[in-house]
């Protein structure tokens, strides 16, 4: 097979197409910028012939120009995509091909587009979305890993080789390399790296560590911050001093030399981090425990029922993901023991669900001593309702606004946190394809092959900025409400 | 205004203890210990070996009689070894005991010796700091100003497209870890391949002599990460700033829009970035450490990585100390800083 270009045969008519766009592009917005501090405000002009104009002249030109430049360039790349999809495999260069293997991407992401946005007005705050631009970039962003991960991760569709598999003779290869063996993937999209893996493979792979870590600790985050954080600022006292100390001091470490103390093997053989996990873990049955209590706490018989059935469940959860084969604590047969997660990966999980923890909790007491002098809450008080209730029933579903907001922007937060840990070479195994593994791994020889970090580096950016957008986009959202 | 200071201080304090124990709890483990036994004597002795050269050197003690000592309260241990020679926390390997100094500590000034970098911790943890502040300048220089303008022109008028361009912009800054815009920065402007092979992709020749050429990579790449962060604070107290009714005022009376912003506005909108800047330091000290690392710059950084991944225990001790300081130091600066700055609880 010959070696892929980036843009095949399609480049000789559309790189010409995009460069002058981009060019036109860049030229009107800086020219936009610079014009716009000397404009006048945005007011109504009659002109002679009698008709109204918002904005004319030439600033009003510049305007028109900006916009028509930036639709031009939006076309032309997507141009690039699509003929990527409807060409033969190799007409339509590596763009075009890494375009067919995302393809399943592009159509959920479709899919999932076209449904919300029939149904936007019955969604509530997540229809309420698909109305700002910014929040839509950001999910669209959001989604594109969420599905790549998914299809990659169940169902092995998107990577084209198996990301730990050296492929001999393809060591720190440039992008769209023929792949020597018979029967494979033809070409290595994006080149080897410095063991002669696949790195387009690798960075679609190392989505799924992301996307199934990231969130999840950030929920345990939550679950911790939202647990302590509610009765510390109801009850205020002895209780939200001591609890805000313990915060402020976990807030004080510099997180990577926490990251350093706690990740390191030696660490990990005392089984600390096993008890960190075990008293971390607590917290989400013990919030769900005291929240369907207090709701049901008037009918016994059936809060019973819910209580242990659910308690039963996540109890199993529990036991199985804490006790481990290898460290002190062993709680369950191995009958019993429903799973077991990577000793390595727990330790990340446990390390950082511990250092986002005190941040949820400043923001929950902060929200919570807020809320809990509104008459709404001074109406349960009279009523008669436990503080449990009034905590996780009245005040918390009102604080849901800035904590989705906050849930978002941390999530990414906790990527980032990710991608350092993989950057040191802490906790995750060093074969991993996750994206800071990765870059690490690219970095060192990044003067002579860019190619290898460049693609997860890029990635991960993508991942994190999708979410900020995200979050603003929400934020914009429910401020309108 | 006093107490407040006075009891921050005191806060200060207790936290700074309970936080240079739980490092010295953390790296006085048994496995760690056992390592570093086996990286200082002999890397196959036995477990019994193992334990006396422990014994010997004062490891197995008490864990706070051990910290007592290190932080220079509790006198330090004359141990006469299993193996003949007697060795005293205060005086050197190999040198004779004859009255040894009592105490020393931390608080004495005796932070102990590094056993990576083969020197004293006081020494490596000055030059190094010199190092990194040469770097935190530089990166303050470019990022505080930046932010401002960059802050003040956004929130100057809201909506505008200036204002969401600016938005954008910090956005992708503050969503661009360190690691992700080195090595993006890197990969374009330190070679070939884009055709801007304008900087030098390490940082070591900065060192003993940094010029623009080498060191502005490292300085842009943590630079921006805060750039966006401070600017998105900026931009938010200066919107609030401008629909204030003292600025209505000011329009109604016929100001010029950029005697607002100058004299009116300005002033008021930079109290709350101030806190956000102080605040900064902390994940400043993050950023520092992983440019570091990948610009290969030894500083301060640098050193933690080196003392933390060889479990350097005395050096690693003095790295965390002074972080830890220099994160509580600006939290209480951030606080005294607000205060003094906001008419509102200054004068109540």
């Amino acid at each position: 097979m010959e070696p892929l270009t980036w843009t095949g045969s399609l480049g000789q008519f559309l790189n010409p197409v995009l460069m002058i766009t981009a060019t036109a592009l860049v030229l009107t917005a800086a020219a936009q910028i610079i014009a716009g501090l000397f404009a006048p405000a945005v007011t109504l002009q009659s002109n002679a012939d009698g008709s109204l104009m918002a904005r004319g002249g030439a600033f009003g030109a510049v305007e028109t120009a900006l916009k028509w430049a930036f639709i031009a360039t939006v076309v032309t790349l997507t141009a690039y995509l699509a003929a990527g999809l409807v060409m033969p495999y190799g007409r339509a260069g590596i763009v075009g091909a890494v375009a067919k293997r995302f393809l399943p991407v592009f159509i959920a992401l479709i899919a999932l587009f076209a449904v919300s946005m029939t149904f936007k007005r019955r969604l509530g705050l997540y229809g309420k979305l698909f109305d700002s631009t910014v929040g839509m970039i950001g999910f669209t962003l959001v989604m594109f890993w969420v599905f790549s991960a998914i299809f990659s991760g169940l169902f092995d569709m998107i990577a084209t080789h198996d990301p730990l598999r050296p492929i001999s003779g393809l060591k720190n290869k440039l992008p769209g390399v023929s792949v020597p063996e018979e029967g494979l993937y033809p070409h290595y999209l994006l080149g080897g790296d410095n063991l002669a893996r696949d790195v387009f493979s690798r960075m679609v792979t190392g989505s799924v560590v992301v996307i199934a870590i990231a969130p999840l600790a950030t929920l345990f985050a939550f679950m911790v911050g939202i647990t302590l954080g509610l009765p510390a600022g109801y009850f205020g006292g002895k209780l939200d001093a001591f609890l805000t100390f313990i915060a402020n001091l976990i807030l004080a470490f510099p997180v990577i030399l926490l990251f350093y103390l706690l990740v390191t093997p030696e660490i990990v053989a005392t089984g600390i981090p096993s008890y960190m996990a075990a008293v971390l873990f607590v917290f989400p049955l013990v919030f769900t425990a005291v929240l369907l209590n207090s709701r049901y706490a008037t009918q016994p018989a059936k809060r019973t029922v819910i209580l242990v059935v659910v308690l039963g469940f996540f109890g199993w959860l529990y036991l199985s993901l804490i006790s481990q084969e290898d460290t002190p604590l062993r709680i369950l047969p191995a009958w019993l023991d429903g799973f077991d997660v990577n000793s390595g990966i727990l330790v990340v999980f446990v390390s950082v669900v511990f250092v986002n923890a005190p941040t949820v909790f400043r923001i929950v007491r902060g929200l919570s001593m807020d809320i809990k002098t509104r008459d709404y809450v001074a109406a349960a008080q009279t009523r008669g309702e436990g503080p449990w209730y009034i905590m996780l029933w009245e005040i918390l579903p009102n604080a849901r606004g800035p904590l989705i907001v906050d849930f978002c922007l941390r999530i990414g937060y906790t990527t980032i946190l990710l991608g350092t840990l993989g950057f040191f070479g802490l906790g995750l195994p060093p074969e991993s394809p996750d994206w800071g593994s990765t870059i690490n791994e690219g970095r060192k020889l990044l003067l002579i092959y860019i190619h290898p970090p460049l693609p997860p580096a890029l990635a991960l950016l993508t991942l994190v900025l999708g979410l900020n957008l995200l979050a603003d986009g929400l934020r914009e959202e429910s401020l309108r409400d | 205004m006093v107490r407040l200071i006075l009891r921050s201080i005191m806060g200060l304090f207790l936290t700074a203890l309970c936080l240079t124990f739980l490092v010295f709890w953390l790296t006085n483990l048994a496995p760690n210990l056992e390592k570093l036994a086996k990286t200082q004597g002999n890397a196959r002795m036995t477990d019994a070996a193992v334990e006396s050269w422990l014994a010997n050197r004062g490891y197995d003690q008490a864990l706070p009689v051990k910290y007592g000592e290190w932080l220079g309260v509790v006198p330090g241990y004359v141990i006469d070894g299993s193996d003949g020679t007697t060795r005293a926390r205060c005086v050197e390997a190999g040198a004779p005991v004859n009255n040894p100094p009592r105490f020393c500590g931390v608080l004495q000034g005796d932070w102990g010796y590094s056993t990576v970098l083969r020197d004293d911790v006081l020494t490596i943890i000055g030059t190094r700091l010199g190092l990194t502040a040469k770097l935190m300048a530089c990166v303050m220089a470019i990022m505080i100003p930046g932010a401002l303008i960059m802050g003040v022109l956004a929130g100057m008028r809201e909506g505008s497209r200036l204002d969401r361009s600016l938005s954008t912009v910090s956005i992708i800054t503050t969503a661009t870890p360190e690691y992700v815009s080195g090595v993006v920065l890197i990969a374009v402007f330190a070679t070939g391949t884009f055709g801007m092979n304008w900087f030098k992709g390490t940082a070591t020749s900065a060192m003993e002599d940094a010029n623009f050429q080498n060191f502005f990579l490292p300085v842009m790449t943590i630079a921006l990460y805060g750039m966006g962060y401070i600017a998105r604070m900026t931009r938010a107290s200066m919107t609030e700033v401008m629909t204030a009714q003292y600025i209505r005022t000011a329009r109604l009376k016929g100001v010029s829009f950029s005697n607002i912003v100058l004299k009116h506005a300005l002033r008021n909108a930079l109290i709350a970035p101030f806190t956000v800047i102080m605040l900064q330091f902390p994940w400043l000290l993050n950023g520092v450490v992983i440019v570091e690392t990948l610009f290969n710059y030894k500083g301060f950084g640098w050193t933690l990585v080196q003392a933390a991944s060889n479990n350097d225990i005395e050096l690693l001790l003095g790295v965390s100390i002074v972080s830890v300081i220099v994160v509580l130091v600006t939290q209480l600066l951030s606080d005294i800083g607000y205060a003094v700055l906001n008419p509102r609880i200054r004068l109540s």
